[in-house]
């Protein structure tokens, strides 16, 4: 993804910068400029106001990734989700910081701050939101995982590297 | 009011290798080398993490538990030696994640394994002279040793923010003062993936006498004597070196129980002597004196003399998580996986 | 509106057509329909072309003027158009066609479907695929079409219990019906094991769970119905043509089990041809991955929502079914080379109406319906083809 392209939505990809209707109050992200959901959508035009994602969610369902995208190769197998936020938009994106056997639709997660993706190994640097466990209801972001015990199954969490 | 630390937090990545692991693969007797080193384990960064995204996390902790508007950072500095871009600042990707931009100065550091602790001392310049409301200091590096060197079995990953003001002080700053000379005790030129360093010299005339220099000055400075601090803490490029540079100073080990982390989650670098004093400010009440001392190799050495403030009591720290839960939890992987994500397989393009 | 007809079909076999290039596929493909409906090249008003990723497959734009010139169709200086909707671009064209011819606008137009993917390595067309789905919100975060299928799956068997033993039939059966299917790029029968086994590629989805990649082509004649018998004996007349669309990334739609693009274009061509599911006996449907087989099933009308993988296991839809899915093998066993595939559903379903389908022939079928979809179903293409009588 050229640069301009990826920087033009850095707002979007590290700081979760969403857009309410004013009229119905629907939550969208990305932001939009039309609200879909007002039934005379044009009148909702110049009417959506940014908003800044809390990034607290639940698991609406996930795959788990063998076959990886461009530029997501070392990280197989990753686990890919959609996530319900608190505020009502969906978003995809990967779970990290969790076995991939123990995510689970319902898993409370909340935006955490990774790289996405690198342009080769000159090339620049692409950061966004990934999510990550968040474990007890007084947990907020930022709580990496329960108290887990030196974990036996980290080899096959860290995945055989796929030829 | 004196200027001082106003909120902090701390991040390191959840996977972790233990030197049993490191010495298996190098035909060295691993467990041996770590209890020489007292490093039982190191933590290693996930493929998508770095210095950005350790620092952003941190930071982003420390916003919370300030309860800081973004907008009031007037300065933020990343200290590193391990920046992702050569070129390119670590600290306005940083800015950027937290929503501090665009009305802030920002700048990388980098002076080995202090550039955290220079940072400090500049913010408390721009907060005292109220250049800025707010000013952030990070420590953060994801660090390696070149495969086999003694190194590999303690450079980790991790770092830890700090927002400096005048206001809701939870730490005042007393004093600081450094401790620079000219010492090339490791260092990484220019291109080089790995850095190199001058063995048993990076012992005596480097970390030792920095260190101890430095800290002998700022008692003297401010009159004070190892008693007089409720914690201490130290850079710990090891378990080891803390503990022998505190006794030779006439400290206790009880001194320097929350300040020293290294032998759980391995030499930070830059992160090492942050993530030790954020420990220290987990579990510190009000009224208790901190004496911190940085080191970096290069070298130099920057000392602070901290106390805890009635703001402390009533500090939230409930956000994030506390330093205890990255010294007892993590994933252990083996040393394959570790050179797969910290790059050190050779694959197509490299 | 006047009627449309289908006067003539062709197609490529589907597969690694090494020694062939993008060019010679569309070119063989477009003579044989032509040859099939009788028709003279002085006859053609458009050409409609089907094809989703040309420029990056084989850096190629502006294909379809270079279709028509080594069709030898240049010095009629037809209209000739390239129609781009993801996996669905061959069915876009040809409802294109369909609008051309049944608003007077032509009277017989050619429309083709090609696309050639072996001319990148895998790793490339795995990511041009990715193409059909949102880069910006998508893609970038790490999805993949198999990894936001294996989403729609997980959350099916989430809410309808439906297991992973039932999405590996839909593979099972393709490939079964390949295996009568001459173009067919798989003409193998697999197991059952042999599908749950495959080395995952999004999980709950495996290897044999996900349409290859192939090259191929595929074209159709099409001109009003009122003339058809002067080129045809069995014009098979085009009941209804229907697109619909919907929010183009998964996340953002209402449902993930649903794709409303799907139900309301099948809707909609329903009542076109104001007849029902129960009426169709061979469908041509979305098998691009087993789970997009059982929810298009649903979708179209022929279970109800939640039941595809109970009632497909049942081999409700397979020979000997009240309808018949996929006697093509659909994507996953004929093959999937993007750009072709809807036009190629739309053959096979009139060779099957013609009552010319050989081993794989539904005997008596005289309604039939093609489905597809472009990437997640952002775009769903409904086709309802009759016999005319």
């Amino acid at each position: 993804m050229s640069i301009a392209r990826f920087w033009r939505e850095t707002g979007r990809r590290y700081n979760l910068g969403a857009s309410r209707c004013t009229v119905c109050k629907t939550v969208y992200f990305p932001p939009r400029s039309v609200c879909p959901s007002c039934a005379q959508h044009r009148r909702s035009l110049g009417k959506l106001t940014p908003l800044q994602l809390s990034g607290e969610g639940e698991v609406v369902t996930f795959s788990i990734i063998h076959d990886a995208a461009e530029g997501f190769e070392v990280q197989v197998p990753y686990v890919l989700a959609i996530v319900r936020t608190k505020e009502g938009p969906q978003l995809t994106g990967q779970v990290v910081d969790i076995d991939p056997k123990e995510v689970r639709i319902g898993l409370k997660v909340h935006a955490t701050f990774r790289k996405l993706r690198e342009e080769g190994k000159a090339g620049v640097i692409h950061y966004g939101y990934k999510f990550s466990p968040t474990t007890g209801p007084d947990d907020g972001p930022g709580r990496p995982g329960r108290s887990e015990p030196v974990a036996a199954t980290a080899t096959a969490e860290a995945g055989p590297v796929r030829a | 009011m004196e200027a001082g630390i106003v909120s902090y937090g701390a991040y390191v990545p959840r996977y972790r290798i233990t030197p049993a692991e490191i010495g298996k693969v190098w035909g060295v007797d691993g467990a041996g080398m770590g209890a020489g080193l007292n490093v039982h384990r190191k933590s290693v960064p996930a493929p998508d993490e770095d210095t950005i995204t350790i620092s952003t996390e941190a930071l982003r902790v420390a916003l919370v538990r300030g309860a800081i508007d973004p907008q009031e950072i007037g300065a933020l500095y990343v200290g590193s030696e391990s920046h992702p871009y050569a070129v390119k600042p670590t600290a306005t990707v940083v800015a950027q994640a937290v929503g501090a931009t665009p009305n802030l100065t920002a700048a990388d550091f980098e002076f080995a394994c202090k550039a955290g602790t220079a940072a400090i001392q500049v913010c408390l310049g721009l907060v005292e002279s109220k250049m800025v409301k707010y000013g952030v200091a990070i420590g953060s590096d994801t660090s390696q040793g070149a495969p086999g060197d003694a190194l590999e079995y303690s450079a980790s990953a991790g770092g830890a923010a700090f927002v400096m003001g005048r206001e809701h002080v939870i730490a005042s700053v007393k004093r600081t003062l450094s401790y620079t000379t000219d010492t090339p005790d490791f260092w990484r030129r220019e291109g080089q993936r790995y850095p190199s360093h001058s063995g048993r010299f990076t012992g005596e005339p480097a970390y030792f006498r920095h260190v101890s220099e430095c800290a002998r000055r700022m008692m003297e400075a401010v009159s004070s004597t190892p008693r007089d601090y409720r914690h201490i803490v130290f850079h710990q490029p090891n378990g080891k070196f803390p503990q022998r540079v505190g006794k030779q100073l006439g400290f206790t080990d009880e001194q320097m129980k929350y300040g020293l982390v290294t032998p759980y989650i391995g030499n930070t670098y830059s992160g090492a002597a942050l993530i030790g004093l954020a420990n220290v400010l987990d579990h510190a009440k009000p009224g208790e004196r901190i004496l911190v001392v940085g080191y970096g190799s290069g070298a130099g050495s920057d000392a602070f003399d901290l106390e805890t403030t009635q703001e402390i009591a009533t500090f939230d720290r409930s956000f994030g998580a506390p330093v205890s839960d990255f010294l007892e939890n993590g994933v252990e992987i083996p040393y394959a996986v570790y050179a797969k994500f910290r790059g050190k397989i050779r694959m197509e393009g490299d | 509106m006047r009627e449309v007809a289908v006067l003539g079909v062709g197609m490529t076999r589907f597969g690694e057509l090494w020694d062939r290039s993008f060019r010679e596929i569309g070119i063989e493909a477009g003579f044989q329909a032509l040859v099939d409906a009788k028709l003279s090249s002085g006859d053609l008003g458009a050409l409609y072309l089907g094809n989703m990723a040309s420029g990056s497959l084989i850096a190629q734009e502006h294909i379809a003027p270079l279709i028509l010139d080594y069709s030898g169709l240049g010095s009629h200086h037809l209209s000739a158009v390239r129609v781009e909707g993801g996996g669905a671009s061959g069915a876009l064209a040809f409802h294109q066609g369909y609008l051309a011819v049944a608003s007077g606008a032509h009277d017989f137009v050619v429309v083709g479907g090609a696309e050639k993917l072996t001319d990148v390595p895998d790793v490339d067309g795995m990511r041009i695929s990715n193409g059909a789905a949102d880069q910006e919100w998508e893609v970038v975060f790490g999805a993949t079409l198999p990894g936001l299928w294996g989403m729609v799956a997980r959350r099916h068997m989430h809410e309808f219990g439906t297991t992973r033993e039932q999405f590996a039939r839909v593979a099972v059966h393709d490939h079964e019906m390949g295996s009568k299917n001459p173009n067919a790029h798989y003409r193998n029968r697999i197991s059952l094991e042999a599908v749950v086994n495959a080395t995952p590629v999004a999980e709950p989805l495996g290897m044999l769970d996900c349409a290859p990649l192939s090259d191929g082509a595929a074209a159709v004649v099409l001109g009003p119905l009122e003339r058809a018998r002067k080129f045809t004996d069995t014009p098979i007349r085009v009941a209804a043509s229907q697109v619909a669309c919907d929010s183009m990334a998964l996340q953002h739609r209402r449902e993930l089990t649903t794709m409303d693009a799907t139900v309301v274009a099948a809707k909609r061509a329903f009542g076109q041809a104001r007849r029902t599911a129960a009426d169709v006996q061979v469908v041509e449907l979305d098998d691009a991955y087993t789970v997009s087989a059982l929810v298009s099933l649903e979708d179209l009308g022929f279970v109800p929502k939640g039941e595809s993988g109970p009632t497909f296991a049942t081999g409700a839809f397979g020979p000997g079914g009240k309808t018949v899915m996929n006697t093509s093998g659909g994507l996953k066993a004929q093959g999937r080379p993007f750009g072709a595939v809807g036009v190629a559903q739309i053959v096979e379903i009139v060779r099957q109406l013609r009552g010319e389908a050989g081993d794989r022939q539904v005997p008596g079928a005289t309604l039939g319906l093609a489905h597809v979809l472009g990437g997640t179903g952002a775009t769903s293409v409904v086709h309802l083809l009759e016999r005319a009588t």
